[in-house]
């Protein structure tokens, strides 16, 4: 086997095919979209260059700024989650009734289209029909918000399905991590006498740190460019209460017949994302990978 | 075993290779000598199999009527031209707007599908995406059109899509909440605002808009600008001949708070879909309700909404504003939707014939089985119909001015920025003033 594994032909046929299709779908649409930003183009019509202009047009723009400043809040909300998720994990982890039950409840958001769940909460968020609405009202609320119309609920009305969405999600990864976790650590501490609390802290919270790492970057990229359920919802209104990078990305080039704009906000995000993505990495690699010994 | 799995994997690995490569890099290659033989076989051999693909929104779950009629004149195209296959997509109003776009940016527009006039058309026709049918109009379809019509899809004296509609856009109510309330149709703003007052008080929702689409809302400032400041005064802005700092502009965005105010429209109207607004209406949760005639088959002839319902619908012609310069018979409206042929395509002159043949018998077919108003002309003496289509077709028939819909006038960067302003307008989050003068800058960038 490592004699077939060192053969550079047979490395490039296992890595060709995947690497191809990379660099179609993906690399070459990101230079593409970075070419198109130096552009005026309406999408349809010939092209002029016209250099930096839609950047600088774009660092001036405060729309944008507010569409990323919801998206910076959508990150600060789902990595707080995480906890949440984090949590929940070690529970269900535990060897408590109905955990497997709990699991599957759980994990059926992540099953459905960002479609399904959108229109699923718009009929909860119905400001005269919605359950949400005869919810309050039943328990004597007057004046139940218009959630989703309302500028100063939006934001926190759309982020809530968000956060359901992906919890599934997230359950599963750190489940699943700590399932990996041998049962002898575990029964070593708890014949040393540590409580249920410190065996979390101490032993499975650090084991899964590098997990916990990954999700980390998966959520606050994962909610950086977040389009989805915004676009299903609110579709960035009311008056761009609700909008965020990616959605603005979408009203200037499809709506606005503005595909440089377009293209370069898309291009911004992704330079975001990088840097982001860096400053995790940089922040977290501090404390060494413990091993399972 | 090892071996064996390596030479599988290594196949399958190579199968998807080759299909990628046949995928990625044929199909541009393939599709361009096969248009090329497919024109030139069409010249010499007429009856070649032609698949004509074309792309409509109107779903059978929102406009069954319009969607019953296309697939009987599609039916009867195909039997009479069995060499054609007409090739189907259906979107709703949004969604086509959208795929239209992504479609033009890659260049794969349908064969045939729907426009909207003027604004809407214009970057698809400077981008070269539309053929001109001036040749299908000369060919003696033109008289067949009301005069006006097909005016708003030409650009630079080429016409480059046939109107399937005309609209206007009347107030419908619901004459059971009137009676129940003791209201009659307001004639006046001051009538207008008895209502909903009355209505408000009594703790009935007055107007259902959806206005997460806001092309809604803008029908209610629409209106409000033409009955204050007279016909031309959006055309006027919008064109730069006149400004939108014009005070009766800014009254009639001052009017539209005020009707915000008095709670006229339904709950949460700023977060709801034109359907979910529309339903309100059709569920009798609401009494009055502004929109294009394209509902009237909802109101006259679809037999999926209760009769009892339809029954009890009415319209009334926008009120007139006190001192105000506008007239009672001028209306928000104009063509609807369009068919075009793409510019691209590779049966072109089949595409045609089909278009010529389905504004022909849509002309004819929609009035009775549907009870939508054509753009083409109406024999309405020949045709047993509906009171309430009657009615707003007389009302059509001495219409003083139609004013074509403000986003669709306006380039789509400029409507953009006019329906997100509509939308902060009644949501009370901008002054009127603020309002106007963020149209102006609009404007006047796009003027650059």
């Amino acid at each position: 086997m490592d004699k077939v594994m060192s053969n550079k032909k047979v490395i490039a046929l296992y890595v060709l095919p995947s690497l191809m299709l990379l660099l179609i779908l993906i690399y070459i649409p990101i230079v593409l979209t970075g070419y198109y930003g130096l552009m005026k183009w309406d999408g349809i019509g010939t092209m002029e260059f016209i250099g930096l202009d839609n950047y600088s047009k774009l660092v001036k723009d405060p729309m944008f700024w507010k569409s990323a400043y919801h998206s910076f809040l959508l990150a600060i909300f789902s990595t707080i989650s995480l906890l949440g998720y984090l949590l929940i994990a070690l529970i269900l982890a535990e060897k408590i009734k109905g955990a497997n039950l709990l699991r599957k409840i759980y994990l059926i958001p992540m099953l459905l289209s960002s479609v399904a769940i959108g229109q699923l909460w718009l009929k909860i968020y119905h400001p005269s029909n919605g359950v949400l609405h005869h919810l309050l009202s039943f328990i004597g609320v007057e004046n139940t918000p218009a959630w989703l119309a309302d500028t100063s609920t939006v934001l926190g009305a759309i982020f809530v399905p968000i956060i359901w969405q992906y919890a599934g999600f997230y359950i599963l990864i750190y489940y699943a991590a700590l399932k990996g976790i041998p049962e002898s650590l575990i029964e070593a501490a708890r014949m040393d006498g540590a409580t249920p609390w410190q065996i979390a802290c101490k032993i499975k919270i650090p084991l899964i740190a590098g997990v916990f790492k990954v999700t980390l970057v998966l959520a606050i990229v994962g909610s950086l460019k977040y389009f989805d359920l915004i676009y299903v919802m609110t579709d960035g209104g009311p008056n761009g209460a609700s909008e965020v990078m990616a959605s603005y990305m979408y009203h200037q080039a499809f709506r606005g017949f503005d595909f440089g704009y377009g293209s370069a906000i898309g291009f911004f995000l992704l330079l975001i994302c990088l840097v982001v993505t860096w400053l995790i990495r940089k922040l977290t690699a501090a404390e060494e990978e413990i091993q399972y010994s | 075993m090892f071996t064996f799995r390596k030479a599988l994997t290594s196949l399958l690995i190579l199968v998807i290779i080759s299909v990628l490569a046949v995928a990625g890099c044929a199909s541009p290659t393939g599709e361009s000598t096969s248009s090329q033989s497919n024109g030139n076989e069409q010249a010499s051999n007429a009856v070649e199999d032609v698949t004509v693909t074309f792309m409509h929104l109107w779903p059978e779950g929102s406009s069954k009527q319009q969607n019953l009629i296309v697939n009987q004149i599609i039916e009867e195209y195909q039997a009479a031209n069995p060499h054609v296959t007409i090739k189907l997509e259906v979107l709703e109003n949004e969604q086509y707007k959208n795929k239209l776009k992504v479609l033009s940016a890659s260049n794969a527009l349908p064969d045939v599908g729907m426009t909207w006039a003027a604004g809407f058309l214009e970057p698809y026709v400077k981008g070269n995406l539309f053929a001109p049918l001036d040749d299908l109009l000369e060919g003696g379809l033109k008289d067949s059109f009301v005069p006006g019509t097909t005016e708003a899809y030409a650009i630079d004296n080429k016409t480059y899509a046939l109107p399937l509609e005309l609209n206007i856009v009347p107030v419908y109510y619901n004459k059971k909440i009137f009676s129940q309330y003791n209201l009659k149709a307001p004639e006046t703003y001051e009538e207008f605002t008895h209502v909903v007052q009355t209505l408000s008080t009594n703790g009935m929702a007055p107007i259902a808009l959806g206005n997460k689409d806001r092309w809604t809302g803008s029908l209610w400032y629409m209106y409000l600008a033409d009955r204050i400041g007279g016909a031309e005064i959006l055309k006027k802005a919008i064109d730069r001949s006149g400004s939108f700092e014009d005070p009766s502009l800014i009254k009639a965005a001052e009017e539209v708070q005020k009707l915000v105010a008095m709670n006229a429209f339904i709950k949460g109207f700023n977060g709801l879909s034109n359907d979910e607004g529309k339903s309100e209406f059709f569920n009798e949760k609401a009494a009055m309700y502004l929109m294009g005639t394209w509902e009237l088959p909802n109101f006259t002839t679809n037999e999926s909404i209760p009769k009892e319902f339809r029954d009890q619908v009415g319209f009334f012609k926008f009120p007139t504003v006190d001192g105000g310069k506008g007239n009672h018979d001028s209306w928000v409206g104009g063509p609807g939707v369009g068919m075009f042929v793409a510019e691209n395509s590779t049966v072109k002159e089949e595409a045609k014939k089909f278009v010529k043949f389905f504004v022909e018998r849509w002309g004819e077919q929609s009035v009775v089985e549907a009870g939508v108003i054509p753009a083409t002309k109406v024999d309405t003496s020949k045709v047993q119909l509906p009171p309430l289509y009657m009615d707003v077709l007389s009302e059509l028939n001495k219409a003083s001015n139609i004013t074509l819909f403000a986003d669709v006038q306006m380039s789509p960067g400029v409507a953009q920025t006019h329906l997100n302003m509509i939308q902060s307008l009644f949501g009370n989050e901008i002054t009127p003033g603020d309002f106007a003068k963020k149209h102006e800058e609009a404007l006047a960038q796009e003027e650059q």
